[in-house]
């Protein structure tokens, strides 16, 4: 038996359904949903998401794109109820939302774009452990709760108090699944490198979230490379494609290593530093294949950067994540957006309480 | 019995303003030419300007700092402040 919470500060409106109103299908009605079934926002629900932060319910978090709406506490915790959260998850949807809506991340750009991509949060530190997030066996698949409601959650944000709805202001041309939800969790106790958050600058015991631009993740099989350089190699080539096999300098990428590729690395004595660097050295470009019409493929550079070297990506635009199940030499690559000022940098926020 | 849920969103309609009427001629009247830096964006307005210019309009030239994030509040004023009507050119 729990006691019933105290619902008598919550602020938002209440909607009153109607006696003989189905519940699922009346938020399906109002356009709260992304698609899918969400849970009913009722006052003690939302009551009971807010005891899993210790920050005011009134509090603003952050300003939501496109409509550019203050958002406090209780409005994104009424959106967790909606996405499926345990209350204990709260603070990382908080922290998200506070990541998504910063200049540098541009969730407005992103939400806007004909691309693909979609806000993917990666999220490390001891509060991994403590919900129960996946950074294991289908990491970046189904199954499990809380990679799979915090995701979506702030999805649902962005849909809900920001306005953000496709066809709308989102103007996606394709799309992809990961716009439902796309979070998970970094695998850093079999890592061979320290956790994303703390290359990023934030102390190995607090908990943080990283947010990308990313678009799907797409697969990549290399079972044969017993070197670093080999994989290296491997993942310069797949690497190459993002975007375009001619696209240059505009765009990010988010590599997942797998952990029987991760010992490949571990093993060679490469840290995720020199993994980047190695990787950035290979993927110096020739402009005489990058130019319009080289390779048959009319998409290129100006034919006045031919005899020029060009990086594949920006100065930092690559970003390394440990995690996956123990079989399976298999990586994947999440390719980004428009990287930078003109569009999108990943952010790296810390978890609060 | 009633049942309530709490509403997820802004609660907020969004303010609508109303459009200035659209003028019968351009005749006196000054056109802005909003260039949103994507690619090739400027080759449409280019060629709009000249246009324009050769029917006697007046015309002034914008261009927004990344095509990826909303106008600067400055520049949406100036071309409030400085035309009449505009033309925004969208591109790919």
């Amino acid at each position: 038996m729990t006691t019933d919470p105290d619902t008598t500060t919550l602020r938002a409106r209440r909607v009153d359904l109607g006696a003989s109103e189905d519940e699922a299908e009346a938020m399906f009605e109002r356009g709260w949903t992304d698609g899918l079934p969400v849970v009913p926002p009722t006052p003690e629900r939302v009551a009971r998401m807010l005891t899993g932060t210790t920050r005011a319910p009134d509090e603003i978090v952050a300003v939501v794109p496109p409509n550019l709406v203050e958002c406090s506490v209780e409005k994104v915790a009424i959106n967790a109820v909606l996405a499926g959260c345990r209350p204990e998850y709260l603070p990382v949807v908080l922290a998200a939302v506070e990541a998504a809506c910063t200049d540098t991340f541009n969730m407005h750009g992103l939400l806007a774009t004909t691309w693909f991509s979609a806000p993917v949060v990666v999220v490390n530190g001891p509060i991994t452990r403590a919900i129960g997030m996946n950074s294991g066996v289908n990491a970046l698949g189904q199954g499990n709760r809380a990679n799979a409601t915090v995701g979506r959650a702030l999805q649902l944000v962005v849909r809900n108090v920001g306005g953000g709805r496709p066809g709308e202001v989102d103007r996606a041309t394709l799309g992809q699944p990961g716009k439902y939800t796309f979070c998970f969790a970094e695998d850093e106790v079999g890592s061979p490198w320290e956790p994303l958050h703390v290359s990023r600058g934030c102390a190995p015991e607090e908990s943080a979230v990283t947010l990308f631009p990313g678009e799907s993740p797409r697969g990549l099989a290399d079972q044969l490379g017993r070197s670093a350089d080999h994989l290296a190699n491997s993942f310069a080539a797949a690497l190459r494609t993002v975007w375009g096999p001619k696209a240059v300098i505009a765009f990010d990428a988010l590599v997942v290593v797998s952990p029987e590729h991760a010992r490949v690395f571990r093993e060679s004595g490469w840290t995720r530093a020199r993994l980047v660097e190695e990787l950035d050295n290979r993927l110096q470009i020739p402009g005489a294949e990058l130019v319009r019409g080289a390779g048959g493929i009319a998409e290129g550079v100006d034919p006045s950067l031919r005899d020029t070297t060009i990086p594949k990506f920006p100065p930092g635009g690559l970003l390394v994540v440990h995690a996956g199940g123990g079989a399976g030499f298999f990586s994947a690559i999440v390719g980004g957006w428009a990287a930078g000022a003109m569009g999108s940098d990943p952010v790296t926020r810390v978890v609060g309480d | 019995m009633a049942r309530v849920v709490l509403d997820p969103t802004a609660e907020t309609a969004p303010a609508t303003r109303e459009r200035t009427p659209r003028p019968a001629a351009l005749t006196g009247l000054t056109v802005g030419l909003l260039d949103i830096s994507k690619h090739r964006g400027d080759v449409f307005l280019d060629r709009v300007a000249e246009h324009l210019t050769a029917a006697g309009h007046t015309v002034a030239r914008f261009r927004k700092p990344t095509f990826t994030k909303p106008a600067p509040i400055d520049l949406r004023h100036e071309i409030a402040t400085k035309c009449d009507v505009v033309i925004e050119a969208l591109a790919d």
